[in-house]
């Protein structure tokens, strides 16, 4: 099932926040199902989509992060019966909050993948690196400077 | 500092294929914190899992990374190896760097790059993690029974059985449910008050159940292994350890009421026992209609009664009881009100009982203008049985007459998506079968026709039934009934047969609907009562469709009998065994373990307002009042039960002062797995 490797100038940096039911076991049948797909993306394992803080993916995205990826499992299977709910309720109105932070949200994924789902991981994953890679790097908020930074008084020299 | 050991796996080749593990380790072992590096063929293996070990005792490790395959597979395994070397087991760590990497890259030198990162998170969010002990309750070895039908009487005789002290709790006077309105069975035709009534005795003589009948579950506290329940038991106005059930009372009572358990088709006196098998055999004065209650008047049956049992100032009792599990096996009702449809008559059982002198405490039933003789179901069944209001022998209830045809009506309400319920109903193919046969066998030159939408009869023996049914005479006819109207002392029965295209018109002398089989009216009631979730029609859910059929969403509580969704009594007897052996299963243990990832409350920063408790999808979440040391009221605090939460972390997301933490998953943590990276990717 190998791809061949096509080396990039840019290799955009992603994570993936998931439920540990649904999407982490799905990902982990795409590796028991030896698929291929992009490296680029870094996971987090949460117990439930609804623990996904917005502030984590604020986090992520200062650090540098390309892109950010949120999965659970699909509505009606949540194993806690309805977090999924308000990981979804939450991730709408998240969204509006990113694009007033300035953050594009084309660069953030939702997407509901169950844990037999391990092709749809993949093309998740897939789909999302090329769509990153086209949008370039995210440097917004990785270069910015804290603009209160010059209100600080220094530290005794 | 942390004393971090980090052990990196080969996993044969199946890692050390695509990822460089001493490379791993190496860099790996340069990060602040990690006091020890391994990289070894199989971690999992025994001697893996020694190295572990002897590496956590002699370097005297605080936490341990094992990079390696998915924490699904081995997670257990090796903090359960940290446990036996002295190291608290949360706080081992899986990097997953097989499912996860090595099988699914095939450039090494980026599967390698990714697991340093995987591996890095993970080191990262460790030294945050906290020491975690296993949560340790007691469980009270005593099961709740809610609801006495055959599901409640199945349950409660295997977990007796099995030297489990039961309560049952049914809110009629008699156990039986509604399998003891039954007059004969599918697919057998074998006689339901045969099999069921010395079942219902063997529980009453059963030294380690308690019955207690007439009364209801007021509330449910607490959580698995520790329930308690607070019981009202509804003032029978007889002395229950005195009554020898000897009937003088019931058959002197001059006064009569419709009977309930004959659907309205008989009468009842005002003191009664619901149908003579009851268990317990004790009969209870209905209080609406007594006119010793209602007047003062009468008061014979003080008078007849030889043990001087009857005691009409009792009151209510409310009594509280201990259990570790619940049952819950509340039943099903027919659907009501879908005679309206057919006539605007209202179903006996669901008008206002009213008090009459004693008349005849049979047949007929005068209800002037009506449809009296479109029946349900069940009626048919009480008139069909041996104990019924006619003795077994089948007459309409309008003038007792026998029927000559008769027009049964599958579908009524169910796969109805307008009118009534869009899930089929699932055992009124079968019963309406019977019924044919019934009829049959008891009017031999009777008539009946079936007008039926599919048939459905799978089941064992379930088709060789249909087909019995179809060729002792009934006659089926695919298509549905329009309307039903009055000529003469007739119903005229107007309808379409869609295989032959034609229009049909039927004289029948009695025409019964197969209704659809719904909810009890207090089943969202009872739900709410309990903490246990329901579909959209009021049918108790069950944990998971396929691999947990028989627990409710909430732990200890499990589900029994037609009250979780449609059923047959084979398919309710097996259910109730079932929830039997899993209450088994929980009281096999002197503790029940719970993990500890459930979340913890900081008593001091909660600002209460209480988002947590809206959604917390398990009621995990109290409202408590904080004291100081002279018992003074501080301020209010959420509060966890760590009995009920099953770690979601819903409410760590949602408390805006984070006061409240999901332990395993605490923010820190993912912080720290968060701004491990530092553009060190790929
Ligand atoms: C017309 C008809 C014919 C049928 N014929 C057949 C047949 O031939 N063969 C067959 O296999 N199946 C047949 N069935 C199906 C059968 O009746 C059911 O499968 C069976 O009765 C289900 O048993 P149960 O214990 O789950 O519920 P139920 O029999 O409904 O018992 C529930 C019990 O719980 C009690 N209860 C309810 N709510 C509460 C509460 N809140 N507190 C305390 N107690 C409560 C009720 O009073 C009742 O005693 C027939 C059904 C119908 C309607
Ligand atoms: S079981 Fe038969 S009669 Fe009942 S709803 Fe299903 S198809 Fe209709
Ligand atoms: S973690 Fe989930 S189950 Fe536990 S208290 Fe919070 S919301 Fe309730």
């Amino acid at each position: 099932m190998s791809k061949k490797i096509t080396r990039h100038d840019f290799e955009p940096k992603i994570m993936a926040f998931v439920c540990k039911w649904c999407t982490y076991s799905g990902a982990d049948l795409a590796g028991t199902s030896r698929m291929d797909y992009s490296p680029n993306v870094r996971m987090v394992r949460l117990p439930c989509s609804g623990r996904i803080d917005p502030q984590f993916l604020i986090k992520a995205f200062e650090q540098g992060v390309d892109g950010v990826i949120v999965s659970g499992c699909h509505p009606g299977d949540c194993h806690y019966n309805e977090g999924n709910y308000y990981a979804r309720r939450r991730n709408l109105a998240f969204r509006e909050l990113l694009d007033f932070h300035g953050i594009d949200l084309a660069r953030l994924e939702f997407s509901w993948i169950s844990a037999a789902e391990a092709i749809k991981w993949t093309k998740v994953i897939d789909v999302f690196t090329d769509k990153i890679r086209e949008l370039g790097q995210h440097r917004e908020y990785a270069d910015m400077t804290d603009p209160y930074a010059h209100y600080l008084v220094k530290e005794a020299a | 500092m942390a004393k971090i050991g980090v052990f990196v796996c080969q996993c044969g080749n199946n890692i050390a294929r695509t990822v460089d593990t001493a490379d791993v380790a190496e860099k790996t072992g340069e990060l602040s914190g990690v006091a020890h590096v391994e990289d070894y063929k199989f971690m999992c293996s025994a001697p893996g899992q020694e190295m572990f070990k002897k590496a956590i005792k002699d370097n005297n490790l605080d936490g341990c990374i094992v990079s390696a395959c998915s924490p699904k597979m081995h997670e257990a395994t090796f903090r359960k190896a940290a446990e036996d070397a002295g190291l608290n087991p949360f706080k081992v760590e899986i990097a997953n760097i097989r499912e996860q990497c090595s099988w699914v890259h095939d450039d090494k030198e980026i599967a390698t790059a990714k697991s340093k990162d995987i591996t890095k998170m993970m080191v990262n969010r460790l030294k945050y993690n906290r020491p975690l002990e296993r949560y340790k309750m007691p469980v009270t070895k005593r099961a709740l029974i809610i609801g006495g039908g055959i599901a409640g009487i199945q349950a409660a005789l295997d977990l007796a059985n099995a030297q489990i002290p039961v309560s049952i709790v049914e809110r009629e006077p008699s156990l039986g449910g509604n399998m003891a309105r039954l007059s004969e069975t599918f697919p057998t035709l074998d006689c339901s008050q045969c099999i069921l009534t010395p079942r219902m005795v063997e529980v009453s003589n059963h030294p380690l159940i308690s019955i207690h009948s007439y009364a209801e579950l007021e509330k449910l506290d607490g959580y698995i292994g520790n329930f308690r329940a607070t019981i009202r038991l509804k003032a029978k106005s007889v002395i229950e350890k005195d009554c020898t059930g000897c009937g003088e009372c019931w058959e002197k009572c001059p006064f009569t009421v419709e009977n309930e358990f004959d659907m309205g088709l008989s009468k009842r006196s005002v003191i009664y026992i619901p149908f003579p098998q009851a268990v317990p055999t004790v009969p209870v004065i209905d209080r609406e209609n007594c006119p010793k209650f209602i007047k003062d008047k009468c008061g014979l049956c003080a008078k007849v009664c030889g043990q001087q049992c009857i005691d009409f100032t009792q009151q209510d009792r409310v009594i509280e009881e201990e259990f570790g599990a619940v049952i819950v096996a509340t039943g099903f009702k027919l659907m009501p009100n879908v005679y309206k449809e057919y006539g605007g008559y209202r179903p006996p059982h669901m008008t206002p009982k009213k008090l009459t002198a004693k008349i005849r405490k049979t047949l007929p039933r005068s209800t002037a203008g009506r449809l009296v003789d479109v029946i349900n179901g069940l009626e048919f069944e009480r008139l069909a049985s041996a104990s019924g209001p006619t003795g077994g022998e089948i007459r309409r209830p309008s003038d007792g007459k026998v029927p000559e045809t008769v027009v049964f009506i599958a579908c009524v309400g169910s796969r109805d998506c307008n009118k009534g319920v869009e899930y089929c109903s699932k055992i009124c193919c079968m019963y309406t079968a019977k019924h044919t046969m019934l009829y049959q066998h008891n009017v031999h030159h009777g008539k009946s026709y079936v007008f039926y939408m599919d048939i459905r009869a799978g089941g064992k023996g379930y088709e060789e039934f249909i087909n019995r049914a179809q060729s002792e005479n009934a006659n089926y006819v695919r298509g549905r009934v329009s309307r039903l109207s009055k000529k003469g002392d007739k119903i005229l029965v107007k309808g379409a047969d869609t295989f032959t295209g034609h229009a049909l018109e039927i004289e029948a002398d009695m025409v019964v609907l197969a209704t659809a089989m719904v909810p009890q009216e207090d089943a969202m009631g009872v739900a709410k009562n309990l903490g246990i979730s329901y579909d959209q029609h009021g049918f108790f859910s069950e944990q998971h469709p396929k691999l947990m059929p028989v627990d409710s969403s909430t732990g200890g509580i499990y589900l029994a009998g037609a009250c979780q969704g449609v059923k047959d009594i084979p398919e309710t007897v097996a259910q109730a065994s079932a929830a039997a052996s899993k209450v088994m299963q929980l009281f096999s243990r002197e503790e029940l373990e719970r993990e500890p990832e459930v979340a913890i409350v900081d008593e001091k920063n909660c600002m209460n307002c209480w988002d947590c408790v809206t959604v917390c999808p398990y009621n995990a979440i109290d409202r408590t009042e904080i004291t100081n040391r002279q018992g003074q009221f501080l301020k209010w605090a959420a509060k966890v039960n760590p009995g009920l939460c099953q770690g979601c972390g819903l409410c760590n997301t949602v408390c805006r002062s984070k006061s409240i933490e999901l332990e395993g998953y605490t923010d820190q943590q993912v912080y720290a797995q968060i701004t491990a990276f530092e553009g060190a990717f790929v």
